[in-house]
């Protein structure tokens, strides 16, 4: 395609010459420079498209700066493959291997284009229009393969992230010369001080400058500064680092990039600063007419650039369009690479040429009182500008000029995004036809071009008066520094006039608003016609300023477009709310190291290894406990493990890990007293030694958790609630006895990880806990059902409840965590002798299911009430209060008929029956009269059994119901909700 | 994000913090209360633009409870109180 570095200059340029880096592109070898940016080194080597735009597929080079360009959207390959970066801030590095984004199958010829030859069909609001139902579906696949941009890798990347906290008096942002200037303020008074820059390079407009400071050129003074900055101890610089949200309590979050290249991908700062500098700067505006966004098209600013700091030239023969003063600045650069000038092109009439031009390019054509109507393109790069000019008697005309560059400058834009996040707000200026920081909400302070000041010598000022401002919030006085004198171009007296975009209204050729968007003056202008004259919904409707642009080029000119179309001021059509984040942030970066099981560990009890050895399928508990599921024999399946384990408990003696099972200590005067406020039976005179069981109730009358609370001694509750709900019930408490009722006497402490837990259960439990070494009399009379005993088995301190969750006959042995494992090891080797079967969470839902008993999130689904649920006999009539009480009356009195608990059978025996099936009659389907909650197969009554809600249920046993199983009727037989010892004999055995 | 005072430990990230709603009289005054009283108390939020008291606990770190007025316009805090 070209020779290598075809367009680099044979000098000039902060480029490393001596150290060239290999790369490669959409799969071309190319050779740049050290100090090059990916987009540079590809200017230099002459390739002019870098990638498609979003939604007509056009192709699109180099045409801003910095994060301003784009454009220039690329996606990098490698051990940490990243989409959606873009070229123009990536840092060039040796193997770099980089390819063009939204396009398929090449840059150069791309399928999606298509959308630009037929884009009527891609009106504005095309989303909006077309994914409506019950159609949308017929175009989605199109619209998800064609739209977005980078591909999401397919591997995580090797290099970590992080993500840290700091504070500190003064935080500066941008690194230009008023943020250089405020931060060596505050610095020099000794304010511990933060400055941060998106750049590799400080420096920012300055790099690229010829102005002198001091006599002395730009970058030795930048050089300088930032020495004497990173000189003292109390100052922090960050490059290469984005302050991308400003978010409440004065804390900036910053994304700094490759601290550690390859192994660091990226580091977030959450900056907590007592006062925030924002020298944030302005951005080039773009001007708007037809075929703007050809390759060939550039901002002026970065064109200076290109030629100054990287030792580019972007073209040959160019055409400089503006509207403004500052653009004249670039004449020296055209000339130091040699690029014939062709014509000025300015849009204002009365501009003092001699002054704005010089001598030495008295020569060159100037068209005053006109503008470029249309670029036209050779292939995919300029090849000349239709200009409109007036005559000097006034007369309308037309000419066309060739050229490969056009240079564009359509004022400047301050860089208003934070100060807005800030929730600042913005005001119009008209001296610079821009939005400006207007008040500020939080502590934030303004200084440079930000606040539309454009002379160095004005930002420097303006930075070291905002510096001493809010150092003296802080109670600092500023120390006295002496203000640089600025020499050389600089630019003291910038004028613009505003132009909004030229309308010659070409047919099927696009004047583009916003680049990454791909939004056009005529979508505005289709948008305001069909009525949307309100920026906020332009914004949404249009997408202007949404994408990846996030506002920074596109805002300022639709503003300008829609006040010139609904004819008003541009203030009157005021700015839409800039929202975090500024630039792209990794989803990395915002999480640090928090990924994986990290984000939320798992918790493990003591005895997980030996569950793992003997062939657990390991499940999750609730609260992140692990649990065993079900333990698999060798060529067992899973139903046939979950029988096995089913018939032990029923028919011998089963143990299981209840380890996770929530557990409180309550302790306090006012236990007893909490003990009735909390549940909805009556806890008063139980004596040391004994369990109840409780029902918890929310202050909705909703039930909320269930489980049994012993009195360990006479000041000690155990009070046990179910695993998933722990965290929950334990907030609920916490608050209530510090906020609702701080009156009374009592101490929670949280100790379910304290105990492990081993539960034997089945008719032979107690044979076989007899035979243990223990001082524990085991006999129904001194250890019955719901009381709870301390002793010694085998040498380690154990509490046993006599609770059970199987129906069976069961015995929670609870030891210190640290003996778990050995208790369980003892237990299961006496247990040899009665065919000891571990079981997991799978049986023990059969097992509850047979019983009725009730499971969180299965029949306690945060609607029913006790009364729902059939305990009724547990909510107490004696009892002046509880949580709950109140509203459940009120809800019951408006509301008699409910949804109850009840069993049902299927009347194929056979037939499992998905959870959450609704119930519903044949004819009316729409309306659920329930659902079921559960469903097993039960091996003790050789049949599927299963429990759900049912409306009025409790006087329907009998009826038959349908269950809707995906769409399948099946039917069920309405039962009482217990299926096996329905009399409660076994487990108080 | 906000830097919250806690009583016990200080400036802390608001990340650390449990907001439990604002500071409400307590239930006792109005169990017996007429239903409509019951249920504005219970369900009526106020969700006032202004200064508004409210109850935080430092979960992640001490467990103290606390009350907070805060600016819900601004987010300014206004002053910690430790005697909840
Ligand atoms: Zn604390």
């Amino acid at each position: 395609m070209s020779r290598a570095n075809s367009k680099r200059l044979e000098f000039g340029g902060y480029i490393d010459r001596t150290q060239s880096l290999q790369f490669k592109f959409n799969g071309r070898d190319y050779v740049g420079f050290q100090g090059d940016t990916l987009a540079s080194a590809l200017m230099a080597n002459g390739v002019n498209v870098l990638s498609r735009s979003f939604k007509y597929h056009r192709p699109r080079g180099i045409q801003n700066r910095g994060y301003a360009d784009v454009t220039s959207l690329i996606q990098i390959a490698g051990i940490n493959e990243s989409p959606n970066i873009l070229a123009s801030v990536q840092p060039l590095y040796e193997g770099l291997e980089a390819s063009s984004v939204n396009c398929w199958p090449s840059v150069s010829f791309d399928i999606g284009s298509i959308f630009g030859a037929f884009s009527p069909i891609l009106p504005v609001g095309f989303y909006y229009k077309t994914f409506m139902w019950p159609n949308w579906h017929a175009f989605e696949p199109l619209i998800r393969r064609a739209a977005g941009f980078g591909k999401a890798p397919r591997r995580a990347p090797a290099g970590q992230f992080l993500s840290r906290f700091d504070h500190c008096d003064i935080l500066v942002i941008g690194a230009g010369p008023a943020g250089l200037m405020a931060a060596l303020t505050a610095a020099k008074s000794g304010a511990r001080t933060m400055i941060v820059d998106e750049m590799t390079q400080p420096g920012g407009s300055l790099l690229y400058s010829k102005s002198e400071l001091e006599g002395r050129f730009a970058i030795d003074w930048i050089a300088r500064t930032v020495d004497e900055l990173k000189s003292m101890d109390h100052v922090t610089c960050l490059w290469n680092s984005t302050a991308w949200g400003y978010q409440e309590g004065n804390m900036v979050c910053v994304s700094e990039r490759a601290p550690i290249p390859e192994e660091l991908i990226s580091r977030n700062w959450k900056i907590w600063a007592k006062q925030v500098i924002l020298a944030t700067g302005a951005i080039e505006r773009p001007i708007v007419f037809e075929n703007n966004d050809v390759p060939g098209v550039m901002l002026c600013s970065a064109v200076m650039e290109a030629v100054q700091t990287y030792g580019v030239a972007p073209g040959t023969r160019a055409v400089l369009f503006t509207n403004n003063s500052s653009a004249y600045e670039i004449l020296p650069y055209l000339r130091a690479a040699d690029i014939e000038l062709a014509a000025i092109v300015d849009t204002r009439s009365d501009v003092e040429l001699d002054t704005v031009i010089g001598k030495d390019n008295s020569s060159v054509e100037v068209l005053l009182g006109a503008s470029i109507q249309l670029v036209i393109r050779a292939g995919k790069r300029v090849k000349g500008v239709v200009v409109h000019a007036q005559d000097s008697s006034g007369k309308e005309k037309k000419g066309k000029i060739e050229c490969d560059l056009v240079c564009v400058s359509g004022g400047w834009n301050p860089s208003v995004h934070l100060f807005s996040q800030s929730r600042g707000t913005l005001r119009y200026d008209d001296n610079i036809a821009s939005f400006v920081p207007d008040q500020a909400v939080q502590a934030t302070h303004c200084a440079g071009a930000i606040t539309g000041e454009m002379s160095v010598a004005g930002c420097l000022k303006s930075a070291v008066n905002t510096g001493s401002k809010a150092l003296s919030r802080i109670g600092i006085q500023a120390a006295p520094i002496s203000i640089p004198e600025v020499s050389n171009g600089d630019h003291t007296d910038y004028q613009v006039d505003p132009f909004w975009s030229s309308t010659a209204g070409y047919k099927r050729v696009k004047a583009f608003v916003d680049f990454a968007g791909d939004v056009t003056v005529f979508d505005l202008k289709l948008a305001i016609q069909e009525g949307f004259d309100e920026i906020e919904h332009l914004k949404r409707y249009t997408t202007t300023g949404m994408g990846l642009d996030q506002g920074k080029t596109a805002n300022v000119n639709a503003i300008g477009i829609i006040a010139f179309h609904l004819d008003c001021h541009p203030s009157e059509v005021g700015t839409t709310t800039f929202r975090p984040p500024y630039t792209p942030v990794e989803f990395g970066s915002i999480a640090g190291s928090q990924t994986g099981d990290v984000v939320l560990p798992y918790r493990h009890t003591p005895m997980t290894d030996w569950h793992r050895a003997h062939g657990a399928v390991m499940y999750e508990a609730g609260a992140r406990w692990r649990r065993p599921g079900y333990y698999q024999m060798e060529g067992e399946s899973m139903n046939e493990a979950i029988n096995r384990e089913c018939y032990a408990v029923r028919n011998h003696v089963g143990i299981y890990d209840g380890s996770p099972l929530g557990k409180f200590i309550i302790r306090g005067e006012d236990t007893e007293k909490l003990l009735n406020l909390i549940y909805t039976n009556s806890f008063s005179g139980l004596k040391p030694g004994q369990g109840k069981y409780g029902l918890m109730l929310n202050e909705e009358g909703l039930v909320f958790d269930d489980g049994v609370t012993f009195r360990i001694d006479d000041d000690q509750y155990l009070l046990s609630c179910s695993t998933g709900g722990a965290p929950a019930v334990e907030r609920k408490l916490d608050k209530f006895i510090n906020v609702e009722c701080p009156e009374l006497n009592v101490i929670i402490t949280p100790v379910t990880s304290q105990w492990a837990n081993a539960t034997v259960c089945g008719p032979l439990a107690r044979q076989m806990l007899q035979s243990t070494e223990s001082d524990i009399d085991w006999s129904r009379e001194v250890l019955p059902f719901m009381h709870v005993v301390e002793g010694i088995i085998a040498g380690m301190p154990v509490r046993v409840f006599r609770v059970s969750f199987t129906g069976e006959l069961s015995y929670e042995i609870n030891t210190p965590s640290r003996y778990g494992l050995k208790l369980w090891r003892y237990l299961i080797e006496v247990g040899q002798n009665w065919d000891i079967c571990p079981v997991g969470s799978e049986a023990n839902h059969v097992l509850r299911v047979e019983k009725g008993f009730l499971s969180l999130a299965h029949e306690v689904d945060g609607i029913v009430d006790p009364i729902d649920l059939g305990h009724g006999w547990m909510v107490s009539r004696n009892k002046n209060d509880f949580i709950g009480k109140r509203s459940m009356e009120i809800r019951r009195q408006s509301q008699p008929i409910r949804q109850e608990l009840i069993g049902l059978l299927p009347k194929d025996s056979n037939q499992l029956i998905s959870e959450g099936a609704p119930i519903a009659p044949e004819d009316k389907q729409a309306l659920s009269e329930g659902f079921v909650s559960a469903c097993v197969w039960s091996g003790v009554l050789e049949r599927t059994i299963a429990l759900g809600l049912l409306t009025d249920g409790r006087s329907r046993i009998g009826e038959t119901v349908l269950a809707w199983d995906q769409g399948e009727p099946l039917s069920l037989e309405v039962t009482r909700p217990i299926f096996y010892d329905a009399e409660g004999i076994r487990l108080r055995m | 994000m906000l830097l919250i005072h806690c009583p016990w430990c200080g400036l802390r990230a608001e990340t650390e913090f449990r907001c439990a709603g604002p500071v409400k009289p307590p239930r006792s005054e109005f169990i017996d209360k007429s239903d409509e009283a019951w249920l504005e108390y219970l369900y009526q939020a106020d969700n006032r633009r202004g200064i508004l008291e409210e109850y935080w606990c430092h979960e992640k770190g001490c467990g103290e409870w606390f009350k907070l007025r805060r600016d819900t316009a601004t987010h300014e805090i206004m002053d910690g109180d430790t005697d909840s």
